[in-house]
């Protein structure tokens, strides 16, 4: 049999039984739809957190205080440690260690921001300069902090575009003095354009140098220090320096952990990766139910169509043509409803896309693929019994029933 | 062409034992025209389904066209169906969602022939069976004759060497019975052996040999020569 003929003959029987046909295209479709839609939730989550971590650039190193073991858990985002770390710590690591050109020591809060009248609760800062170029952030009018001794407090700010905006308006931002608490600080710089970083929208917040967040919340420790690797040194071998050095200055004591951007990443990539395939897997269960629902109707067109099927043998069709023929529209309608499934689910995604610009959702190809395999390959495996059983027929017995 | 000799078959049916075959043994000749009659359930359909290679009898032999058919497998069976053998039933067995070009046309598409060759072919028969306006009726627009009409279409496009005919006028008015009975003998004045099992006895008596069958055997075997005398057939 030609395969045009196949799929004309398969075509019309499926439009014959049109309410059966349309119900297995739904159930199939619904399948493939939702491992594309979830696949693509997972591979969105995961360019997402690689987006953030490009943010970072290879060649800069994250200490936190605290001792954690990284290797194979989640890398640790906050620490309680035993002992804080310091801006000393910070100063002498930007002198001592050869391979570390940049420090930015971190400290994070929450506080009022006013300006005249207006005043907004946003994210305060405390950092150096170097911040800014190891995030990538641009300066977009005024500048960045002067060259300044990290413990050196003074009452400069920068201010992300949003704030900027909400206390500003179209105003002139630069030069003018702003309120955080009780402190007063001249506003330097205001960063160009957005910049979400883990969750944070850092165009709503306020940078300021470091001592003098520290005496905004009163507090000794600092959240973590980023350091930034010279061009020609290896990010590993600084890590270790790194270590070296921190253990002589906590007494022999190493309380901190480093963690290079290259391992956390593959750490997330792991991750995300498995629960995309198990996101994936749950969505291929739908497939299944498909997979019961195609055996179900491919046994009632058997069951219908006995007559047609002793016609079939009788005029010489032999077995395996007409377990073909049965089978076929199996995988047909399972083509069919796969292609509704994949161009259902691209919609939704294409939606998602729009309502959350910033995750890149798309369904990875070998979603597509996998899915259109295991739509066919369902549609074979359980009709393959019912066509059987057709093919199997004693041509007298399948004629005389009607 | 077709040689059976001590064939029998048997139906259980619950504890009772039918012997719809007892001991039957028939010998056809490339172009012969034979009646099949008798009353219901004297197991015409069932000789008739064990010629077509549709049913296995229980034991006995069979020969067609000098091949022995019991040691065909069912693959086999189907080829020698698909090639010799052309099947006209009572109730047509046409595919409803099928054109009456399509129904004729299946055992072909059903073959791999090329779209190509079957239209010819197709048209041909189409044209002879007086159905050459009707190709893109379905069969429920077509009338019972029209119906026959294109099941015989189908059962003669693969130029079998023989066709079974299993009451085909039943289902039938008289006059398009006699309209199918009379493309049939067309068919068999061609040279393709016909073979008809019928309880009309008009129809019957126009074969040139009539077997009569009873309780699964055959009562008597006549042939006619041109005279109208009827002597023992074999
Ligand atoms: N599949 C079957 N199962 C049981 N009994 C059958 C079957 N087919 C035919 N028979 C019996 O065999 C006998 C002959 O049947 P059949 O050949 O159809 O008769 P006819 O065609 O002469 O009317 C009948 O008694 C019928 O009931
Ligand atoms: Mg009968």
């Amino acid at each position: 049999m030609r395969p045009v003929d196949l799929v004309k003959f398969t075509f019309l029987a499926l439009r014959r039984q049109r309410f059966r046909s349309l119900m297995l295209l739904v159930a199939v479709g619904l399948g493939v739809s939702s491992v594309v839609v979830l696949t693509a939730l997972g591979e969105g989550a995961r360019l997402y957190v690689l987006g953030e971590f490009a943010n970072l650039g290879k060649d800069t190193v994250i200490m936190l205080p605290g001792r954690k073991e990284t290797s194979g858990g989640m890398p640790p985002m906050t620490g309680t440690a035993a002992r804080p770390l310091t801006l000393h710590d910070a100063d002498v690591l930007a002198r001592t260690v050869p391979g570390v050109t940049q420090v930015a020591p971190m400290v994070m809060g929450n506080g009022p921001v006013s300006f005249k009248s207006r005043e907004r609760d946003s994210i305060v800062i405390g950092t150096t300069g170097a911040f800014f170029t190891m995030r990538f952030m641009e300066i977009g009018q005024g500048s960045n902090f002067p060259e300044m001794g990290v413990d050196e407090g003074r009452p400069v700010a920068i201010i992300g575009q949003k704030l900027k905006q909400e206390l500003f308006g179209s105003t002139r931002a630069v030069g003018q003095w702003i309120r955080l608490r009780d402190y007063r600080y001249r506003v330097i710089g205001v960063l160009a354009g957005t910049g979400d970083s883990f969750g944070l929208d850092l165009s709503e917040a306020i940078f300021i140098p470091v001592a003098s967040a520290q005496t905004v919340f009163n507090i000794h420790g600092l959240l973590r220090i980023m350091l930034k690797v010279g061009e020609h040194y290896s990010v590993e071998d600084v890590k270790s320096r790194v270590e070296r050095r921190m253990t002589e200055l906590h007494d022999g004591d190493l309380d901190v952990t480093v963690i290079s951007p290259d391992a956390m990443l593959s750490t997330f990539d792991d991750i995300i990766s498995v629960m995309t395939l198990g996101v994936g897997g749950i969505a291929g269960i739908s497939l299944l139910v498909a997979g019961i629902l195609v055996m179900n109707v491919t046994l009632m067109s058997v069951k219908q169509r006995t007559a047609e099927i002793g016609l079939l043998k009788a005029i010489g069709a032999p077995a395996a043509q007409v377990r073909l023929l049965f089978l076929s529209e199996a995988i047909l309608i399972s083509i069919a409803g796969a292609l509704a499934g994949i161009v259902a689910g691209a919609l939704l995604v294409y939606t998602g896309r729009q309502l959350a610009p910033d995750v890149p959702f798309t369904t990875p190809a070998w979603a597509l693929l996998a899915s259109l395999v295991l739509a066919i390959g369902t549609a074979l495996l359980f009709a393959w019994l019912p066509a059987q059983q057709a093919a199997e027929m004693e041509p007298v017995d399948a004629l005389g029933r009607k | 062409m077709i040689n059976i000799k001590g064939v029998n078959k048997t139906f259980v049916l619950g504890d009772s034992v039918v012997h719809a075959l007892n001991d039957v043994s028939l010998d056809i000749e490339q172009g012969e025209y034979l009646s099949v009659m008798g009353p219901s359930g004297s197991g015409k359909s069932t000789l008739l389904n064990m010629l077509g290679l549709l049913d296995r009898p229980d034991n006995g032999q069979y020969l067609l066209n000098g091949i022995d058919t019991f040691s065909l497998d069912e693959n086999e069976r189907a080829r020698v169906r698909r090639q010799e053998i052309g099947f006209v039933f009572q109730s047509y067995h046409l595919i409803n969602r099928l054109t009456a070009w399509e129904n004729v046309e299946m055992p072909m598409m059903l073959s791999g022939v090329a779209p190509r060759e079957r239209k010819p072919k197709v048209e041909n028969i189409l044209e002879k069976l007086g159905l050459a306006r009707r190709g893109h009726h379905l069969p429920n627009q077509l009338s019972g004759g029209e119906r026959q009409r294109v099941a015989i279409g189908r059962s003669i496009i693969m130029e079998p060497s023989i066709l079974l005919a299993d009451e085909p006028t039943g289902n039938l008015d008289s006059k398009s019975g006699m309209e199918v009975t009379e493309i049939l003998e067309g068919l068999n004045r061609d040279g393709l052996t016909l073979l008809v099992v019928t309880h009309d006895n008009v129809m019957g008596d126009r074969a040139q040999r009539h077997v009569r069958m009873r309780d699964g055997a055959i009562e008597s075997d006549h042939r006619h020569d041109e005279t109208g005398r009827e002597h023992a057939a074999g």
